[in-house]
């Protein structure tokens, strides 16, 4: 088996005197999207925060593409090819949707076929192109968001829930794309609370309780087994079946 | 293919919020009935654009330190004195320039006064931030009393170098006294602090809204981490920003000192306090908020002061309550996360 | 033993030199017209006493609750106005003294209470540049309304008789102090501002300082543990104003006199910050040692500064820097020093011995 192209080993993370992450052990196989399960609170979003360095974990190891990576920070880590679509989106809402865009293509110029690409899956995006992006409704804000991860090719993408709060229109339609993203080379690590989304895109599992992976293994399993959704999940996982 | 189901509607309008700029108007039109001298009303309305002008030079890198790195530093005041102070020993140094009665031997002195002010101001920008800013990133309180002492220890040193006194920062020749359009006296300096103010705003606005580095800069006032997270760095971004807005300090307070034609070790302190009025008026971290809170410093300072002189100095607070008031955040908040 | 933990609040010095400063300093005080005689000396004095009373309510807004605020004068200044108005105005009489004291006070709460619910919600540096620009304001007001407060040249008030400098107590004097009205606004200053000061004791020492604390410490914890932080630095910000309140009253008492230079200058208020972190954030205790060692070096360091300046003359720059007039300069890098090596100031050192950083 190829070595995974990010892998966690024993990540503890601290916030103030806080201790969050209790030893994380996860990793994210190439060309896979793996899906990152567990409560509110489990600790999910500290996990990516800490991958991208945004949280410094206290000790651990972190390796992205055969580099450790858990003592450097944020902006090298993102130059390394990873891309990131927090929870609460991270649009810049002063700027125009184009020049969002324009931020999140660092080498180049925007690139014509992608933005095509973009524009495929999010029409919505073309109509605003100019407006500031601080107008966009929620789904067109996710939109942009995950546009803005797709607007250069990368090596790995941290996805935060991006369906949350949406309308199930606008979920099908962000499915869509981050399937055609999958298409691609780009591995995918993405936390979802919607368990429909999540069996629909999710290649691996892993899931969290009170700052630990405590399950990992195929999607298609975990959906298969009900008993073992319950235990690890509780009941939050079918509200939004 | 599925349909996005999110697109339909009316196309919503990008516009800018215009209520300030009507209230900046609004004041300019309340004054003149209440001055009642159309003569006077536009000598004064000139001296508040030009006073507004040189507030912004000097808050506008302010404003945009604090909105990219939350940093306030207390001692921005330090950057003005500087610059007033290298003014008045360059202006010194070209004295026979300045004296000339050729406006371009005085743009000989003029040039080399401000552009004095630029670089010693900028380059202490440099040294202040690496030595006393950055080992307190992050912490609010260190911040506040690490700048105001180092405030404390600048207007010291200054006053060893330059001694306790108040010294003239004469205006070159050619740029004193007034000019008559009809019957209004227009100061010949005022016009240069207007064409000065407005060069630097277009200038500012130009990189802020079509430079990369100026997205990248408004973007980070928005949010930093995100800026971080898309693979930039944002510190670095951080000290040229910093370095900036010392320098434009350097240049307010030259061509501050030229326009009280003297400079005191106060300077900076002095005008701090209606810097910090400014910039909490057009809203922490908005550069257009700046602007426009500059102007209305300006203007309702001179209009105050000449309807009623007792209450002048205290007007520009009166207002800030005002605003604030009315809109807790400034005339423009911006979106911070 | 015992009696001396309650009156501390169970929050001793736990260092046997501070133990010892603190008495020393407390004697000193206390016996100021007997030790030191003369009238510059018990002027020194009386200004340590109030001092320390203004410092530590400054310190329990920027120690314990961990907030700048530039307007602490301006409280300060409003109990100096507040009485010196009230006995020129109605006839020089305790009745004046309260009603300008009850005055002043009821001002500073209202004002404490806006600006606090103006700018707290924000983040400390907004707290900071309000208050800097409603400072500056308040100073203005202060010069502009001359009719009530005498301007640039402030207001000179008599006292109640009893505390005038021509009253006397005893026909003699004993051991070659005057008993007289000097000496009783002496101790009326100390006493008041010794009760004062442990009251402050107390107000840091209690559950409600403790909420301060954890606020400091951690925001988003003590929100999430249900305390309504604003409420508590509200509190703490009408505490420390009124506190201040009644240090420029008893200043206005013993000066006789209110102006813009002795209150609402803002030097005075660079002083407070340097004393505060000098001495040591966040011990009541600090406010004592900074304030003394501060005063004292203001009165007698420049006479050693003008010796050091006249003996290095010739050596370029060196004299400059030594003059006496730059002394604000070293006390300005050693609190530069002091918040970034010593953030606990003096008391820090003291407690922690040999031990490095606090
Ligand atoms: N800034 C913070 N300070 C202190 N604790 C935090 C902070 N952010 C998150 N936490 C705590 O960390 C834990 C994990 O949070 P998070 O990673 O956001 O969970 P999830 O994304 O799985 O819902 C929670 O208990 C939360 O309260
Ligand atoms: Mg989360």
């Amino acid at each position: 088996m190829p070595e995974p192209l990010l892998t966690l080993a024993g990540v503890h993370t601290h916030i103030g005197q806080y201790h969050i992450l209790q030893g994380v052990d996860l990793a994210v196989p190439r060309g896979e999207l793996t899906m990152l399960l567990g409560r509110n609170g489990a600790g999910k979003t500290t996990a990516l925060r800490t991958i991208l360095g945004l949280w410094k974990a206290s000790s651990g190891s972190i390796r992205f593409d055969q580099a450790e990576i858990a003592a450097r920070e944020t902006p090298d880590i993102a130059s390394m090819g990873i891309a990131y679509v927090p929870e609460t989106m991270g649009i810049f809402a002063g700027l125009s949707v184009k020049d969002n865009l324009v931020l999140a293509a660092r080498e180049s110029a925007l690139d014509e076929a992608r933005l095509e690409n973009v524009f495929r899956f999010f029409p919505a995006l073309r109509k605003f192109w100019f407006l500031p992006a601080g107008l966009l409704s929620g789904g067109q804000k996710q939109m942009l968001s995950i546009s803005r991860a797709m607007i250069e090719p990368r090596k790995l993408v941290l996805i935060d829930e991006p369906t949350k709060g949406l309308a199930p229109a606008i979920i099908n339609n962000l499915i869509e794309a981050l399937k055609e993203l999958k298409q691609t080379d780009t591995t995918i690590l993405m936390v979802e609370q919607n368990f429909h989304a999540a069996r629909s895109l999710g290649d691996g599992v892993a899931v969290m309780d009170s700052g630990r992976i405590v399950h990992t293994g195929r999607m298609a399993d975990l959906a298969a087994d009900e008993a073992l959704q319950t235990r690890l999940l509780g009941l939050s996982l079918d509200v939004h079946q | 293919m599925t349909q996005p189901s999110d697109d339909q509607g009316p196309l919503p309008q990008a516009r800018i919020d215009t209520i300030p700029l009507l209230i900046l108007a609004g004041v300019v039109i309340v004054a003149f009935f209440l001055i009642g001298s159309a003569s006077t009303w536009v000598t004064l309305t000139i001296a508040g654009v030009a006073m507004g002008l040189l507030i912004f030079i000097m808050a506008s890198g302010l404003t945009l330190v604090f909105g990219l790195m939350d940093v306030m530093n207390f001692a921005h005041g330090l950057f003005i004195a500087i610059g007033a102070y290298v003014g008045v020993s360059t202006m010194k140094a070209f004295s026979s320039a300045a004296g000339s009665e050729s406006f371009l031997e005085n743009l000989g002195a003029l040039a080399p006064t401000l552009l004095g002010a630029v670089v010693v101001a900028g380059l202490i920008g440099a040294f202040f931030e690496r030595v006393i800013i950055r080992p307190v990133y992050g912490q609010h309180l260190k911040q506040i009393l690490i700048t105001t002492g180092g405030m404390i220890v600048a207007e010291q040193l200054i006053h060893v170098i330059w001694g306790p006194d108040l010294l003239p920062l004469p205006r070159p020749e050619t740029l004193r006294g007034s000019f008559l359009v009809g019957d209004v006296a227009i100061e010949k300096f005022r016009l240069v602090a207007v064409v000065v103010g407005l060069s630097v705003f277009a200038a500012m606005m130009l990189v802020l809204n079509r430079t990369k580095i100026g997205l990248l800069i408004r973007a980070g006032v928005e949010n930093k981490e995100m800026v971080e997270a898309m693979g930039y760095r944002v510190r670095r971004l951080f000290v040229w920003v910093f370095i900036v807005g010392s320098a434009l300090a350097g240049l307010g307070g030259a061509l501050w000192g030229m326009y009280q034609e003297n400079v005191t070790v106060h300077i900076g302190a002095q005008m701090m306090v209606l810097i910090f009025i400014v910039i909490i008026i057009g809203g922490l971290g908005s550069v257009g908020g700046c602007f426009v809170g500059a102007l209305l410093v300006g203007l309702v300072a001179n209009y105050v002061g000449y309807l009623s002189p007792k209450v002048a100095l205290g007007s520009n607070i009166l207002l800030m309550m005002i605003v604030l008031f009315w809109r807790p955040q400034g005339l423009y908040p911006v979106n911070r996360q | 033993m015992r009696a001396i933990d309650t009156l501390l609040s169970g929050d001793l010095p736990r260092s046997r030199l501070l133990a010892l400063a603190l008495g020393a300093i407390l004697f000193a005080l206390a016996l100021a017209p007997f030790l030191f005689p003369g009238t510059r000396s018990l002027d020194v004095a009386a200004k340590v006493c109030i001092f320390i009373v203004l410092v530590a309510s400054y310190d329990l807004l920027l120690g314990y609750t961990g907030i700048v605020s530039f307007a602490h004068t301006m409280f300060f200044g409003i109990g100096g106005y507040g009485i010196a108005i009230a006995m020129t105005r109605l006839d020089a009489g305790w009745s004046a003294l309260a009603i300008g004291t009850a005055g002043a006070l009821a001002v500073s709460l209202v004002l404490s209470l806006l600006v606090g619910l103006f700018s707290l919600r924000v983040k400390a540096i907004f707290f900071a540049m309000v208050t800097l620009a409603v400072a500056s304001f308040f100073a203005i007001l202060a010069s502009q309304l001359s009719d009530l407060t005498g301007g640039e040249d402030g207001l000179t008030f008599k006292v109640p008789e009893f505390l005038r400098p021509g009253f006397r107590l005893l026909d003699e004097p004993v051991l070659g102090v005057v008993f007289g009205g000097k000496l009783i606004t002496y101790y009326l200053v100390f006493t008041s501002a010794l009760a004062l000061f442990l009251g402050l004791l107390r107000a840091v020492n209690s559950p409600f300082g403790r909420v301060l604390l954890a606020i400091r410490e951690n925001e988003f914890r003590a929100e999430a543990l249900g305390y309504r932080t604003v409420v508590y630095r509200t509190l703490a910000n009408c505490l420390s104003a009124l506190v201040a309140t009644l240090a420029g009253v008893l200043y206005a008492l013993w000066l006789r006199y209110t102006g813009p230079n002795t209150t609402l200058d803002f030097a005075i208020m660079i002083d407070i910050l340097l004393m505060v972190v000098i001495g040591g954030m966040g011990t009541m205790y600090g406010s004592i040692l900074g304030t003394t060692l501060f005063i004292v070096a203001q009165n007698y360091l420049q006479d050693l500064m003008k010796m050091a300046s006249g003996a290095t003359r010739g050596i370029p720059l060196l004299p400059d820097l030594l003059h006496p007039d730059r002394w604000l300069l070293w006390l300005g890098v050693l609190f530069v020093v002091c918040v970034y090596y010593f953030p606990l100031g003096i008391v820090g050192r003291l407690r922690h011995g040999g031990a490095r950083k606090g």
